[in-house]
């Protein structure tokens, strides 16, 4: 099991290489330096020497692969694509554009991220898994037709109704929470309650109805039918039988989308305000800082690869079938 | 006589309609293909739904038709003039509504069925400026006095439009039993069984959907004669005729995306599953580099880079609406070139499991070509895979584009779509009284859209797939696509497993 830890590890760094050159390429056919600079700067009329200047305080003004002028290996090391990716993989992620670190304010930022993502995440999954339950130890009734009814409409609503008219009728209707904003501490609680019933809610659709899918399939399998032979009670068969057995699939797509929850939600973020990573995202792309949005793209990559590694653990780890090679 | 123009996204639209109609074409002759489709048109929901998807692709197609009228002739110019076209991009929709209130901007807002603006403005009274809600340039112009109760006018032209909805809802009807009247016997007997739901395709639940569909429409024609039926947003522009231009773009990003993922997804996926070996490792090595990147930062810098291209090149596009287009176009090829994995990978799976069985092997021994056995033998046995996520994705695109012009990366600010009505609506809610008809307007719209779309997807899947749950949606786009968890590679955990 080490070996295959191991060789997956290996894996994922030679995809992060991949994913480092990549984005490299494509930011750089975006924007070259100068354009940057101008941005930065702003302005439409910059002197050459400040654009000089900028690229040098920020050490835009080498080559971007290969430097003929250097000697020996400082000819690829003394590159903007060497300084800017080899630290990366170290995880160190330099200063951004507008002069800050960025590694420390991902740090600062992680916290109400996560504070967001995972009672989202845990509830959101309590919620579909308990819907789903429902649904199917009242299939082939009303009560299931309309709740599938129900699934459907709601995975046919853009999320984004689900954030406006969650702040409209509780924030300005209702005036049970604030509309948005954040607040360390206990504080926490009031801005995050709107924010994580509007997660819950917009994915209850979606997975429920898929989850309920996965509970017919096993329900219709033998060992079901052994177990209501044996005089078993519905509610046991469902708990202990179906559902241990209908987690397997459910595990692989959640335990992969843990590590991404680190990097919060983009929408989520910016409509309640908050300071999380997915609003740094969002103020990046917004203000083309190139570094900013490298280095979020790098942690993503990494966090998910991460996650595909841990998925495939949690599966030998849950069933017993299942061996590495 | 005008000038046809002809948007990028226009021809690609035409294309795929002739597409569909060829697909129909060789599907009626393959018996397997033929009993999987006659099994979607025996479920009534996706019947129902594919009546409103074809009302809505007509209301995309007739604005995919543009045009620039001719100008009159300049007066006093010579008789050989060059001919001048307006600069101004139309369509055939647009020239539809032409008269009524959808085609009449206001000057701001003004709420549904006004006939004052919502905000207020300083106008000169016999030389006194005064502060007061002016009346709309065409909302109840034809009022004498605007403050009156409207209610008798208002209903008159309800019910005129609701009684020209039904008569085209029971033409609609004729026109249906005459069709099968040859089946029953008389056209009479036809009637019968549509009414009683005797027939083989649910026709009764289709006519009810083509009936409520005309009645709208007939009412929201009727009340767009006099007023504005959705009110208008901050321009001044109808909201309704807003929605209505809505439709296309998100036809076209649904369709068109969906188009543009599909060859590398099936070169790629095709490729690797019958090659396997070192071809196999480096297109997984590209698919999973491509998926580890979150989605939307991916797509940003991809749009950002088409916006430097757009700005360097202002010289190429004679009117903003081909810019638009152009970016349209553009935006629908960067979401399908980074969206292939998905399919890929299904592909790749399916094509894993096909290159083994008998016919394929005989093939080879028969000394085959690769080319030849990928074509003949493999592409038409994965071509359900194909359909079912096509038909799958659509809905979650037309979701997305919502999400992507909220962030700014979607379609050009200039062109109406769902995604930039709600982006408008955000500002709109917090004001009181509040504005909430346009973001109304776009959720009606969108929902009708994306249900219909889901249901008539569901129904595809069940009649071509055998094993359902494979396809089951991953979690689309709600929390954000960063977290829109992609189904793992099979073959990684499964490996000498169960």
């Amino acid at each position: 099991m080490t070996a295959y830890i191991v060789r997956r590890v290996l894996y994922g760094l030679l995809i992060l290489v991949g994913v480092n050159l990549f984005t490299f390429v494509l930011f750089f056919a975006v924007n070259t330096p100068d354009d940057m600079a101008r941005l930065s700067i702003g302005g439409q009329r910059v002197s050459p020497e400040a654009i000089e200047r900028w690229k040098a305080e920020r050490g835009y003004d080498k080559p971007l692969f290969y430097n003929p002028q250097a000697q020996g290996a400082a000819r690829l090391t003394d590159t903007i694509f060497y300084e800017r990716s080899v630290p990366l993989l170290a995880m160190d992620f330099g200063s951004s554009d507008g002069g800050r670190d960025i590694g420390r304010e991902i740090r600062s930022r992680i916290g109400p991220s996560l504070a967001l993502a995972l009672p989202s995440f845990a509830l959101g999954l309590f919620a579909s898994v308990a819907f789903a339950l429902t649904l199917v130890y009242f299939r082939a009734t009303r009560l299931d037709f309309w709740g599938v009814v129900a699934c459907v409409v709601l995975l046919s609503i853009s999320g984004l109704f689900y954030i406006i008219a969650g702040q409209w009728l509780f924030a300005k209707v209702l005036r049970l929470v604030p509309y948005s904003g954040f607040a360390p501490g206990l504080d926490m609680a009031r801005f995050l309650l709107l924010p994580v019933l509007v997660a819950v809610i917009s994915r209850l659709g979606p997975e429920a109805r898929f989850y309920r899918t996965l509970f017919l399939e096993e329900i219709g399998k033998d060992y079901v039918r052994t177990a209501r032979a044996k005089g078993l009670a519905e509610r046991v068969v469902l708990f202990r039988h179906v559902l241990r057995n209908a987690m397997l699939p459910i595990l692989t797509g959640t335990v992969s989308a843990i590590p991404l929850l680190f990097m919060g939600s983009l929408i989520a973020e910016s409509f309640f305000g908050i300071p999380g990573l997915g609003s740094y995202t969002i103020d990046a792309i917004n203000a083309q800082d190139f570094s900013i949005v490298r280095a979020m793209v790098f942690l993503g990559s990494a966090l998910y690869i991460a996650g595909l590694i841990l998925a495939d653990i949690s599966y030998t780890l849950a069933d017993p079938r299942v061996r590495f090679e | 006589m005008p000038r046809i123009v002809l948007l990028w996204t226009d021809a690609a639209l035409f294309l795929l309609l002739a597409g569909v109609l060829l697909y129909a074409w060789r599907a009626r002759r393959s018996p397997s293909v033929r009993g999987a489709w006659a099994r979607v048109a025996r479920d009534t929901p996706a019947m129902c739904a594919a009546v409103v998807l074809v009302a809505f692709a007509l209301v995309g197609l007739l604005d995919s038709i543009h045009y620039r009228p001719l100008l009159p002739p300049a007066p006093g110019a010579a008789a050989d003039a060059p001919r001048a076209y307006a600069p101004a991009v139309r369509s055939v929709l647009d020239a539809l509504m032409d008269g009524s209130g959808l085609a009449s901007p206001e000057k701001t807002y003004s709420a549904p069925l006004a006939t004052r603006q919502f905000t207020k403005e300083t106008v000169l009274d016999g030389g006194e400026p005064v502060r007061e809600f002016p009346r709309l340039a065409f909302g109840g112009a034809h009022l004498a006095d605007p403050d009156a109760p409207r209610a008798a006018d208002v209903l008159g032209r309800l019910a005129a439009g609701l009684g020209a909805g039904l008569a085209a809802a029971l033409a609609a009807g004729a026109l249906a039993a005459a069709l099968l009247a040859r089946r029953h016997g008389s056209w009479r007997q036809a009637a019968g069984a549509i009414a009683r739901g005797r027939t083989e395709l649910p026709w009764r639940a289709m006519w009810l959907t083509l009936a409520l569909l005309c009645l709208a429409a007939g009412a929201l024609a009727g009340l767009a004669s006099g007023y504005h039926p959705f009110g208008t947003d901050r321009t001044g522009n109808d909201v309704l005729w807003q929605a209505l231009k809505s439709v296309r773009t998100a036809l076209v990003i649904g369709s068109l995306t969906t188009l543009a993922m599909m060859p590398p997804a099936i070169v790629f996926g095709i490729a690797a599953g019958y090659f396997k070996g070192r071809i196999d490792d480096v297109i997984q090595y590209l698919y999973t580099t491509l998926t580890s990147i979150p989605g939307v930062l991916l797509i940003a810098a991809c749009v950002l880079m088409m916006q430097v291209y757009i700005d360097g090149n202002p010289g190429a596009f004679p009117t903003s609406a081909e810019r638009a287009d152009l970016r349209l176009f553009l935006l629908c090829l960067i979401l399908g070139l980074t969206g292939w994995a998905g399919l890929c990978r299904l592909l790749r799976a399916e094509t894993l499991k096909l290159r083994e069985l008998e016919y394929v092997q005989a093939a080879r021994a028969f000394g085959v070509s690769h080319l030849r056995i990928m074509r003949r033998h493999l592409l038409p046995n994965v071509m359900h895979i194909v359909l079912i996520t096509g038909v799958l994705e659509f809905s979650g695109l037309v979701l997305y584009e919502a999400v992507l012009s909220y962030l700014g990366i979607g379609v050009d600010p200039t062109m109406n779509s769902f995604g930039s009505m709600i982006d408008m609506a955000r500002l709109e809610m917090s004001r009181d009284p509040m504005i909430w008809w346009n973001l109304a307007t776009a959720f009606l719209f969108m929902l009708a859209l994306v249900l219909a779309a889901n249901l008539f997807s569901d129904a595809v899947r069940d009649a071509f797939d055998p094993r359902t749950r494979k396809f089951a949606p991953g979690a689309p786009v709600a929390g954000g696509p960063a977290l829109a968890g992609a189904p793992l590679p099979a073959d990684a955990s499964a490996k000498g497993g169960a």
